[in-house]
């Protein structure tokens, strides 16, 4: 593998969530203590089940919220770090007190770095004004970081984006509720295209189309990272698609990442028992495997990240947890040809 | 087998229904001239992107149509008699009784007011000479049957402080309680995460051979019907377009938005390939074609399928498919017979 620059190193992360009991104020661990990084141009899948923290990883990343811990460093800039040490071990470093020991805290200014990060969501049906015209909606970010000498080409440089995403000249003048799903997911695509990013977050932007139009919008994801060549965080529930999108994948479960892998090592030697029985209830569309291959289908429910389980949070619905697990989480170790597994026993 | 026997054969039976809702911008014919038929303990999918007219079959079966919403023409047959003609008092006993429905949402069909035990034992009450206790009983070997855990306690509990997977048991528990012959599950899971839906599946297929009910499974999700179907209707623009078994279905399929539908997800075989999508908008049902309502978006399409709707056609025994382009490649073939 060429030793290329990450665009974008995570490290550490932690974002945490007060949560009012009663008179107490307890943490609800969102994302705890995660480490990636993502390359120029590649696709880095997400995956896991709802409140896994996969939509907060996302978030956290464009600073949409303000991060409880870690480090953030983003095309050589560190965007974030709270300054907390590690060893090489990935272990915290503490003062005899117990406190961790701390550098100085970074924390910068996004507005410059709205200009290469970007954010397509989920639901295309909200977020999307409906008082703005498409036109509007899309020169919004040219607005804001003056990327246009006068109101021609403010003009040209909408229509060449609609045209990227598909739309016609004759759309920019419509209200986003004239359009169907589909439609309005390519608009939000072309806002997020507008200031030329290096870098984009996809939380779950085609599970609210139909099945019919998923994979237009997919292909459109495809193509545009060949164009434009920009790394993109592709969250989805929808194991399928990010396989077929993603260059790597990640498993998260209750905030915490359990395998890391290429696209296709995943698909075939899943190694972390979670990912195992994720991928064995993904129905398949074809009825030959699926009478054939044996669901694994887990125990219970996930339990709630308000009052998770000590050590591995996946042990309460794991076959093959022993008590190390209950211990302690075990850290992300290498396997060979890019695959990371977090589990003492596999 | 003559016409009569073979009638009440079918637990269910619908024939040429038209649902038609009523709104202010015009009527939407939601469902145009829909037949099907339904065994005794068999599992019946339909399939078909949102607007297709797959929900409001089912709701058409139950006739809890919104209030805007009419079957103008067809008749739906329980055990040969035609309950489009029954009035609400017969309807009352059927729904719940004979023939139940679960949704989509379980947030939402569960009234949060109440505790779960008292929703069940309300359903039992209402359609069977039960008293309390009796009732309680029998909500708390529902709950057991579907697998909630401490069936005594949860009986307790209010929808809120039960997960989404344990609702959606609870719903399942509440729709089988008085044992009907037909369990219409609306989009069961697509609420559910895929661990939790691999549970659900589970567990409807294991009631099935337990209480041998027939099951209609309406869903987006040709992953969720490739395992579980005896026969699979899938519709576009509220009219079959293609029926048969699973093998039918995925592995010949003879009608274009079939056809198309299948190229474009993806599958385990074409992961490094690029996806075929289906063109164009999903239908708008306030101006439908007049022809072949996939038309606009085939790209098979011929001068015939703009102007009439295609018959179904006998693909083989249990295949069926309504498409121009089968009826054209068979005359086809014909020709060239009598040429040779």
């Amino acid at each position: 593998m060429s030793e290329e620059k990450n665009l974008l190193e995570v490290s550490h992360l932690k974002q945490y969530f007060p949560v009012h009991q009663g008179f107490h104020t307890v943490p609800l661990k969102a994302v705890d203590d995660i480490s990636f990084a993502i390359k120029p141009g590649e696709t880095l899948g997400l995956v896991g089940e709802s409140g896994c923290g996969k939509t907060t990883v996302g978030r956290t990343l464009l600073r949409l919220y303000q991060p409880t811990a870690g480090r953030i460093v983003f095309d050589g800039d560190v965007l974030f770090d709270s300054g907390e040490q590690y060893d090489e071990e990935g272990k915290l470093i503490v003062d005899a007190n117990g406190k961790p020991i701390k550098n100085k805290a970074i924390d910068v200014d996004m507005l410059p770095y709205r200009k290469k990060m970007q954010m397509v969501f989920q639901d295309p049906y909200s977020s999307l004004n409906p008082r703005m015209t498409v036109e509007d909606i899309i020169g919004e970010p040219l607005d804001v970081h003056k990327l246009y000498a006068n109101r021609a080409e403010r003009r040209d440089k909408i229509l060449e984006l609609m045209s990227y995403v598909g739309l016609n000249a004759e759309h920019a003048t419509r209200y986003a509720h004239e359009f169907s799903g589909g439609q309005r997911q390519r608009i939000g695509i072309a806002r997020a295209l507008a200031v030329n990013p290096k870098f984009i977050v996809c939380d779950e932007p085609v599970s609210a189309l139909d099945v019919s139009i998923q994979a237009q919008v997919v292909n459109m994801f495809e193509d545009l990272q060949k164009k434009f060549g920009m790394a993109y965080l592709f969250i989805a529930h929808d194991l399928l698609i990010v396989q077929h999108i993603s260059d790597r994948i990640a498993v998260m479960y209750l905030g915490k990442m359990m395998e890391v892998a290429p696209s296709d090592e995943l698909n075939n030697h899943p190694i972390h028992p979670y990912t195992l029985s994720l991928l064995s209830a993904v129905p398949i569309p074809d009825p030959e495997t699926a009478r054939k291959s044996k669901r694994i289908v887990l125990e219970g429910d996930v339990p709630s990240p308000l009052n998770m389980p000590s050590g591995c949070p996946f042990r309460t619905r794991c076959a093959y947890a022993t008590e190390q697990c209950a211990e302690a989480m075990p850290p992300l170790t290498d396997r060979g040809d890019g695959h990371f597994v977090a589990c003492w026993n596999k | 087998m003559s016409e009569e026997t073979k009638s009440t054969e079918y637990l269910l039976e619908v024939e040429n229904l038209h649902t038609c809702f009523h709104t202010e911008s015009g009527d939407v014919n939601a469902v145009n001239g829909l037949s099907m038929v339904l065994e005794p303990g068999k599992t019946l999918g339909i399939v078909g992107e949102s607007g297709s007219g797959k929900s409001v079959t089912a709701y058409s079966i139950m006739q809890i149509l919104a209030e805007t919403g009419e079957i103008t023409e067809g008749s739906v047959k329980y055990k040969g008699e035609d309950i489009t003609k029954w009035s609400e008092k017969e309807l009352h006993n059927f729904r719940g009784s004979k023939c139940s429905i679960i949704f989509q949402d379980p947030m939402t069909s569960l009234n949060p007011v109440f505790t779960v035990g008292n929703q069940l034992m309300e359903a039992i009450m209402l359609h069977t000479d039960k008293n309390k206790a009796e009732a309680k009983e029998r909500a708390i070997e529902m709950l057991t049957l579907v697998g909630v855990n401490e069936p005594e306690s949860r009986i307790k509990q209010y929808p809120h402080e039960l997960s989404g997977g344990m609702r959606q048991r609870v719903m399942i528990a509440m729709a089988l309680a008085c044992e009907p012959d037909i369990l219409i599950a609306d989009e069961p899971t697509t609420a559910l995460d895929v661990t939790i839906q691999a549970q659900i599946l589970e567990l409807m297929q294991e009631l099935q051979q337990k209480l041998g009910m027939a099951i209609i499974m309406v869903t987006h999700d040709l992953g969720v019907i490739a395992s579980m179907c005896d026969e699979i209707l899938v519709m576009y623009g509220g009219r079959v377009c293609e029926r048969g078994t699973a093998d039918d279905i995925f592995y010949r399929p003879a009608h274009e938005y079939t056809k198309g539908l299948l190229r474009s997800i993806p599958r385990k075989d074409n992961m490094n390939e690029r996806l075929v999508p289906i063109g164009g908008t999903p239908i708008n049902l306030l101006n439908m074609p007049k022809g072949c309502a996939f038309c606009p978006r085939c790209d098979a399409a011929m001068k015939i399928c703009l102007e009439e709707v295609p018959e179904e056609i006998r693909m083989s025994d249990t295949h069926l498919a309504s498409c121009w382009v089968n009826i054209k490649n068979m005359y086809e073939a014909q020709e060239e017979n009598k040429n040779e």
